[in-house]
């Protein structure tokens, strides 16, 4: 009886370190960063400082909000950084319309070409990589062509203040994404769509058979993925007052980095809006903290490269 | 007979705080066909798993060749001479027959794989059990029964002292069987040990020199062929009387739910016609492959028909979709659970919520409150042996797996509820749980289908039996008049 009891107290005590680094270990892998940063640099600490992390993560945080919903799904959004610089150039491009106007029509063609992908994917039955690889070259051919390959300046003042103004001590951008984040996160753990795209992560056939409309699901995980970058586009543009064609390059990647790092499953079914929050900053503090450390440029990419790597093997560790 | 060429013994195992096998005993001699026969969940697999390094045993000690083993993967126990032949096949479809049989241990030029040698080689192995193939055929373009020969062949050239065979006759015709049988006498007489797992008494009294009864993950007997028979080995493999299990009651209401008219589709269904009324359990019996699960597939908007009616309660319907299905009131609990019945790395509760989220919405957002009261009264009611809802259902037994796609099934409050071998890979105190709740289901005006292979359930359970047979539905049988020698004469083709 004895020896019975006593396995199962070392089991109970495995699974609870388990299960406390599979919850907590990204926090904690926050925190010890954060606190390294501190000790590093005397800069890093500053309000301006924080803030200015918290400016620069918004652009890759909401792009990461649709991203965390493709990769539960078991999908990928390729085109999220061509689809950035085409809703940019479409904000500038529309900016004598007025503000509205010209806000409605960016975001709007973000949703388009995120339809596009969803009707590809699903009607189209192509994998979510090729698909939106295929249309991340063609967006980005479209937007070159219509640019000239220049980049254009915005100068609508209300749009402009979009990407400069405060709101109290905080950035307007950085209000945008903590209420994308939230919505995000009420969206995936609170609301039918969000369930469903665990379930079609998990396990497409059961899906089905559970009477899952699966069709629909993906077509709008990958408009909202198009609507994210769309609002990206608009906040970066705003953010630099010019759109360039090729300002959504690598985005793409960061924002998968992100989701990765938060914890996600690229074969789907397991991820968190929190863990893609962790994600988002975690890669936020280690390009600034690089950045105020004087880092070589070249050697930021392969800390980074280490860091994602590293954060992910801690991930698996279940 | 001299030393054996395997004895384990005193072997167990548990799996999450199940015990899959409680210190069974079992031995194999040279040149012997030695039969394992079982209920499902009796622990046959488990066992075989054990042996062939897939599992490693909790206790025990597996020693062959009067030499103590220790195997910590397939690969150690396939280099001490041993060949598992699983009765899903595990071949890989996408290359040469060849290719299959020296997988893992190809001939190579330098870095280069050696094509020729390999097909010789496999034509030598394919030639000694008589098996006219061209090895350099993709499996894919392979019957079930030829697979099974393939795998055959590959023990053989692996040299194997000891092939295990699970269930190796399930989709076997029967000219296919006795080929395989006379394939099995030849290895015998090479001096191959052979454990032979199967549900099929005839063929084990056929085959076997001796048979071993597993129930509930131990040995109940073992004992050669001669000294006993079928009657005692059922009696030993269920362990208790067989109307004990069934425990039949009929719910059959005068009002005809389902009519299927004339439905067809291609080579799968041809000309199907039925109907079944509230309360009754219809029972669909035939082989593998007759159209059972494609009339299912059919019912739940899962394939669409060329031609044919569907009306339920007199009106006509179109099931283009499961969705639509499930609106209609039609459910379906599949056969494959755990690829299309369940999500199996989720928690039961959000497995038993995932048909009807919106009776755990308010507002529009989900409740975790209400969602794991929902999943705490099924675990209740349909007794789900499990820590709580949170456990993820990959780690419940087969039964207990079964109620949670029973659960989410009954939740969307189905009118007509499809049971696909509905007790494959479930014990038997979960399968009489299992038909007690059909029968409760029934006596509120639910309509079930329940297709299965296992006839003694078949007879058991139902109020009336279709046998199909071809895409065809061969006959039709009341409660009264079925027995398991009619049944297989429709599904058979002899009447």
């Amino acid at each position: 009886m004895n020896v019975v009891k006593m396995n199962n107290v070392e089991i109970q005590k495995k699974i609870s370190f388990t299960d406390f680094l599979s919850k907590y270990g990204l926090i904690v892998g926050f925190i010890i960063l954060f606190v390294v940063m501190a000790f590093l640099s005397p800069v890093f600490l500053t309000k301006v400082n924080l803030i200015n992390i918290l400016r620069q993560v918004a652009v890759n945080g909401i792009i990461s909000v649709g991203m965390t919903f493709a990769i539960i799904s078991a999908g990928i959004d390729l085109s999220v950084g061509a689809v950035l610089a085409f809703s940019g150039l479409i904000m500038v491009m529309t900016q004598g319309q007025g503000a509205v106007v010209a806000l409605l029509a960016a975001l709007l063609s973000g949703v388009l070409w995120g339809f596009v992908n969803g009707m590809f994917i699903t009607k189209g039955k192509v994998q979510p990589f090729v698909v939106t690889m295929a249309s991340m070259t063609l967006v980005q051919g479209v937007t070159l062509m219509v640019s000239g390959g220049h980049p254009i300046t915005l100068k609508n003042p209300t749009l402009l203040r979009l990407g400069s103004d405060y709101l109290g001590p905080i950035p307007i951008l950085v209000v945008v994404f903590a209420i994308v984040i939230i919505l995000g996160w009420v969206l995936l753990s609170k609301t039918s769509f969000g369930r469903y795209t665990y379930a079609i992560g998990t396990s497409e056939s059961a899906s089905k058979l559970a009477g899952i409309k699966i069709d629909r699901i993906k077509i709008l995980i990958y408009t909202l993925c198009g609507a994210m970058a769309a609002l990206a586009g608009v906040i970066l543009t705003s953010r630099l007052s010019s759109a360039s064609p090729i300002a959504g390059a690598g985005y793409e990647l960061d924002a998968i980095a992100a989701v990765a790092i938060g914890g996600a499953s690229l074969a789907g079914g397991e991820g968190k809006m929190v863990g893609t929050l962790f994600g988002v900053l975690i890669v936020g503090v280690i390009t600034n903290g690089l950045v105020l450390l004087d880092v070589n440029v070249y050697i930021q990419q392969i800390i980074k490269g280490i860091i994602i790597l590293v954060a992910v093997l801690i991930g698996n560790r279940k | 007979m001299g030393a054996a060429l395997l004895t384990i013994s005193n072997i167990s195992k548990r799996f999450s705080g199940v015990q899959a096998l409680g210190g069974v005993d079992f031995n194999l001699y040279a040149g012997e066909v030695h039969a394992l026969v079982g209920e499902n969940g009796a622990g046959k697999s488990t066992l075989m798993k054990v042996i062939a390094g897939v599992h490693q045993p909790d206790t025990g000690r597996i020693v062959i060749d009067e030499k103590e083993v220790n195997f910590s993967n397939t690969d150690d126990s396939q280099k001490a001479g041993i060949s598992m032949i699983y009765q899903e096949l595990n071949l890989i479809n996408t290359i040469s027959i060849a290719g299959n049989i020296f997988l893992n241990r190809e001939f190579k030029h330098g870095i280069f794989l050696n094509e020729k040698r390999m097909n010789e080689e496999a034509k030598k192995s394919l030639d000694q059990i008589g098996v006219k193939l061209d090895p350099r055929v993709k499996v894919s373009r392979l019957s079930m029964a030829q697979k099974q020969l393939v795998e055959i062949a590959k023990a053989i050239s692996m040299e194997a002292k000891i092939i295990i065979m699970d269930e190796p006759t399930s989709s076997l015709t029967e000219g296919e069987k006795k080929y395989l049988f006379d394939i099995i006498a030849a290895l015998k007489k090479k001096g191959v040990g052979i454990i032979y797992i199967s549900h099929d008494l005839d063929d084990v009294f056929k085959l076997a020199d001796r048979i071993t009864v597993l129930r509930d993950g131990c040995t109940v007997t073992s004992s050669s062929t001669d000294s006993t028979n079928k009657a005692s080995v059922i009696n030993q493999m269920v362990g208790r009387e067989l109307n004990q299990i069934y425990d039949f009651q009929t719910n059959v209401k005068p009002k005809v739910l389902l009519e299927v008219d004339g439905l067809s589709n291609k080579e799968l269904l041809k000309d199907i016609s039925f109907s079944v009324r509230e309360g009754e359990i219809l029972g669909i019996a035939g082989l593998v492959g007759a159209g059972r699960t494609e009339l299912a597939y059919h019912l739940y908007g899962l394939m669409k028909p060329e031609v044919g009616m569907i009306k339920l309660r007199s009106k006509v319907v179109s099931i283009d979709s499961p969705s639509k299905a499930m609106s209609l009131g039609i459910g379906l609990v599949p056969e494959d659970r755990k690829d299309m019945g369940l999500f199996l790395n989720m928690p039961i509760q959000t497995n038993v919520s995932m048909s009807n989220l919106k009776s755990i919405r308010r507002g529009g957002l989900m409740h975790s409150k209400l969602e794991r009261n929902k999943a705490l009264q099924y675990i209740k009611d349909f007794k789900i042996r499990t820590s709580g809802p949170e456990k993820k259902v990959v780690e419940l037994s087969g039964g207990n797996q079964q109620k949670v796609v029973l659960a989410r099934t009954v939740d969307t409050k189905p009118q007509l509820l499809i049971f696909d071998e509905p007790t494959r890979g479930v014990d038997v105190g979960a399968k009489s749980e299992i038909y007690k709740l059909m029968y409760k289901l029934a006596s509120t005006g639910v309509a079930i289908i329940m297709i299965s292979s296992e006839l003694p359930e078949v007879l058991g359970v139902c109020d009336r039996i279709l046998v199909m047979r071809g895409g065809t539905i061969a006959g039709e049988l009341s409660r009264e008049e079925a027995n398991s020698e009619l049944v297989m004469q429709y599904a058979t083709g002899q009447k």
